[in-house]
């Protein structure tokens, strides 16, 4: 069964393209748009790995990292920051509340997906 | 006994003792001799008598001939001298016993005028190491007060107390940022005796001086503290603290020294250089992650046509916002972005100037000037500048053996422009390039710094050009020209009426150091130690009760028995109500003078924040007092410091006297200017008071206790009068 894969961010185009690459590399693909609805579709999709972005409108991505975090039926579940915040602070903070990586933009698309990659067959073995 | 009797009295014994053996003789002889004796005897007498009566009388003569000699010379003589001695010793210096009389007399005068001579000499040497020590004395405050006033930086020094023994013009300045405002021209912030805490945090001050006690205990010989401190007015000082105090451990700290320097600005634009690295960096970063995703996106090769356009034109409008947000940066931090070297604003026209000097000094050329515009200016490190311009002349002249150099200036919008220009011979870009990265030094002098340093610490840029026509060619040196100069403008001194032989005004007074205001309560410290603030008002009329109000506040300090002129204060106040025309013609203050200042909500807490920690001097002081108390509640302060009037005073120490201002002017023969102006009126009060500590004193009114209770007596008097 295809790896099932989130991506959060308010950028449309990052949404589509993210949507469009991660699809053609097999794996099956929710978006959100905002922190709450990814907190819905964390739910109802059940991802094995969330692409999040820090800066969300109404919960940012590190509060909506903190909260899966919390979710023990998260536990298994990677959460791999895609984000503006550069700086080392920010990423600090990111892999302290519990992301499995910490990529920032502008990123390669190539890297991109081997590091989803790694992490989801490092999570099944 | 005067001279005149003694004499009667030398002349009757010298009658009686040339007399009375002969008398005394002959009574004997007659009483023993028989009649037929005594026959004889008259017989003899009749006959020699007249004879020895007369060498009797001539010896008698004789003698009060010599005897009227010595008593000239000898007991006359000796009491002129006396009173000779007293000229001399009193009345005029120069005097000199005359040398006349018995050599014995003549000796002794000589013996005395010796004596005056040495005394003479003595107290000239005297007069001399006086004057001479008042001299050294002056010079060194003056020097003192010169070199303070140079300095930029804001200096306080202050007792162990924190009590302001010393400060500087620049200090006075910085108060602005402390809040105090602009328009009263002196304020309570910083003054003689005045304590730091109004401008420092106590707690602060506190934790400083024990921190430099601490570093002091571990042995640090010259340990200093820095911190930087946020003002009520919101600006950022800079505070770096020293102690005043020998280097020996145990040496008590006597004092401290603050250097004061407003931060403000430079953390501005530190906080604005973040903010552009923040900007460029940060808020690109998204913009960039989009161009490049699309970029990778338009790659692939099985994108469709819709996603292909619409990531290209995710591109063209991703790379317009990154070029709006550089552009909108380097125009917003357009200061920041340049080198962080303290430059300073400097006019083109003198530095050119300056660097023609330097130039003939150190090359053999022929130089001239040519101005185009006085008043192009530029931020710059002189120096530096005058250094790089004189590498460039060094290597036209010693490379290219070109004799005559033009200095010209010119400038447009944007830029100012330093040529040297020179006829004929051409260079070429990439040699002017080269000399950039040379490290600049002239006739041996070796300077660490190269021409690119220069130039990029200036924001500069140098280039070679022709001016064809006129056959010159230049080395162009390009600065960005600093549009507005802003000067700061020299702090409101009140326009206090001085002497010339008063000199300039002082900013310390090292008495204070052994100053402790604790050291006893206010009321039993004696009247030469306290602070005063001197103060009186103008009006509108003469009923505060009625709706009449301030129109002028003047005061001035006296600090440990001295006048503190240059730290008065003085400020006109919009009553917000018409002005009686009779009150005009008492102190000429029309209504246009009052147009735009400041209300009495706003004048009355500075002058009492003038007038903390002091005792309130004012002539009639209960009239000012009525006008200041019945604000009290409205502007929610108080003054509750103790007041002393002069006029009761005056009354207590000259009942017989008039107690008007000007009475007392003159009779304490105090100058006037500028009577009616609350500044002048003020002043003249504050040296009548200063003229009646001592006579108060010798009257057993010594503390500020005595002074209250004997005001209180006349003022009882009065009343009762």
């Amino acid at each position: 069964m295809a790896k099932k894969v989130l991506v959060v961010d308010s950028d449309e185009n990052i949404v589509i393209a993210l949507d469009f690459l991660l699809r053609r590399a097999g794996y099956e693909v929710a978006v959100a748009r905002d922190g709450e609805e990814a907190l819905a579709l964390a739910d109802s999709f059940a991802p094995d790995l969330i692409l999040l972005e820090a800066a969300l409108p109404r919960m940012d991505g590190f509060e909506l990292c903190r909260r899966l975090r919390q979710d023990p039926r998260y536990g298994e579940c990677k959460i791999l920051f895609l984000t503006a915040r550069g700086r080392d602070i920010d990423r600090a903070k990111g892999l302290a509340l519990g992301a499995d990586g910490y990529l920032t933009k502008p990123f390669s698309t190539k890297e991109l997906l081997e590091h989803v990659e790694r992490l989801l067959t490092a999570g099944a073995a | 006994m005067q001279a005149r009797w003694r004499f009667a009295l030398a002349v009757a014994v010298l009658a009686a003792l040339m007399t009375g053996p002969f008398v005394l003789t002959g009574v004997m002889v007659w009483a023993d001799a028989s009649g037929e004796a005594r026959a004889t005897l008259r017989l003899l007498a009749g006959q020699w008598l007249p004879l020895g009566l007369l060498t009797t009388a001539t010896g008698f003569a004789l003698g009060i001939a010599l005897l009227a000699r010595l008593f000239r010379h000898y007991v006359q003589g000796l009491l002129r001298m006396a009173e000779g001695l007293d000229v001399l010793r009193r009345a005029n210096p120069g005097f000199r016993v005359p040398e006349e009389g018995p050599r014995e007399v003549v000796a002794l005068a000589q013996a005395i005028n010796r004596i005056a001579d040495e005394r003479d000499r003595l107290l000239a040497g005297l007069d001399e190491r006086v004057l001479e020590a008042r001299r050294a004395v002056e010079e060194e405050r003056n020097r003192l007060a010169a070199l303070m006033a140079q300095l930029a930086e804001a200096v306080i020094v202050c007792n162990a107390e924190g009590r302001i023994i010393l400060y500087n013009e620049a200090a006075r300045r910085l108060e602005r940022a402390f809040g105090a405002p602009a328009t009263a021209a002196a304020s309570g912030w910083i003054g003689l005796g005045r304590s730091i805490h109004a401008l420092l945090d106590p707690d602060l001050v506190a934790h400083v001086f024990d921190s430099i006690d601490a570093l002091r205990g571990q042995g640090e010989v010259h340990p200093s503290m820095q911190v930087v401190t946020a003002t009520p007015a919101g600006a950022l000082i800079r505070v770096r603290v020293s102690p005043i105090a020998g280097e020996a451990a145990g040496e008590e700290i006597s004092g401290y020294v603050l250097m004061l320097e407003d931060v403000t600005d430079q953390i501005e634009r530190e906080a604005s250089r973040n903010e552009l690295l923040f900007e460029l960096t940060e808020g690109n970063r998204a913009a960039i992650a989009n161009i490049r995703l699309a970029a990778e996106m338009l790659h692939l090769p099985d994108v469709d046509e819709a996603m292909r356009a619409r990531f290209h034109a995710v591109i063209v409008r991703e790379v317009e916002a990154v070029s709006e947000r550089l552009e909108a940066a380097s125009r917003a931090f357009a200061d920041a972005l340049r080198a962080r070297w303290p430059l300073e604003p400097m006019r083109g026209a003198d530095l050119v100037r300056a660097a023609e000097a330097y130039l003939r000094r150190r090359l053999d050329v022929a130089l001239k000037l040519e101005i185009l515009d006085e008043e192009l200016w530029f931020d710059a490190d002189h120096f530096s500048l005058l250094q790089a311009l004189a590498f460039l002349a060094g290597r036209l002249v010693e490379d290219y053996g070109v004799r005559t150099l033009r200095l010209r200036l010119s400038g447009d919008d944007r830029l100012v422009y330093l040529d040297l220009m020179w006829s004929g011979g051409s260079l070429s870009n990439e040699i002017v390039t080269g000399w950039e990265l040379e490290p600049l030094g002239l006739g041996g002098t070796r300077s660490p710094l190269t021409l690119r340093d220069v130039l990029e610490r200036h924001g500069a840029a140098m280039w070679f050009d022709r001016e064809k026509a006129r056959h010159r060619a230049f080395v162009r040196l390009a600065l960005p020209r600093k549009r507005s100069v802003r000067r700061l403008p020299p702090p409101a001194t009140p326009a206090v009426p001085t002497t010339q032989e008063e000199g300039r005004p002082e900013f310390y007074d090292f008495d204070l150091f052994a100053w402790s205001a604790e050291a006893t309560a206010l009321e039993d410290r004696p009247l030469t130690e306290l602070s005063y603030t001197v103060f009186d008002t103008e009006t509108t009329g003469l009923d505060p009760a009625g709706g009449d109000e301030i129109i002028q506040i003047g005061a001035t300090r006296i600090v440990n028995g001295r006048l503190l002129k240059h730290e008065s204060f003085e400020q006109l106040i919009d009553p917000r109500r018409p002005l009686d025309p009779a009150s005009i013609a008492v102190h000429h203050i029309t209504p246009e003078m009052l147009e735009g200042q400041p209300t009495i909500a706003e004048v009355l807490p500075a002058f009492h924040r003038f007038a903390q920690d002091t005792v309130l001097v004012a002539h009639n002081a209960a009239f000012d007092m009525r006008f200041l108390q019945l604000k009290e509640e409205k502007l929610g302060i108080r003054f509750d410091q103790p007041v002393l009037d002069t006029l009761l005073l005056a009354a207590f120490i000259l009942p017989n006297q008039e107690h008007s201002l000007e009475a007392l002017a003159r009779y304490f023969g105090v100058r006037v200017f500028g009577r009616h102006t609350a500044l002048g009126d003020a002043l003249v009060t504050a040296e009548i008071f200063l003229k009646m500590i001592p006579l108060l004193a010798e009257k057993g009114v010594v503390t500020l206790r005595q002074a209250r209770e004997a005001s209180q007596q006349t003022y009882y008097a009065r009343l009762r009068y």
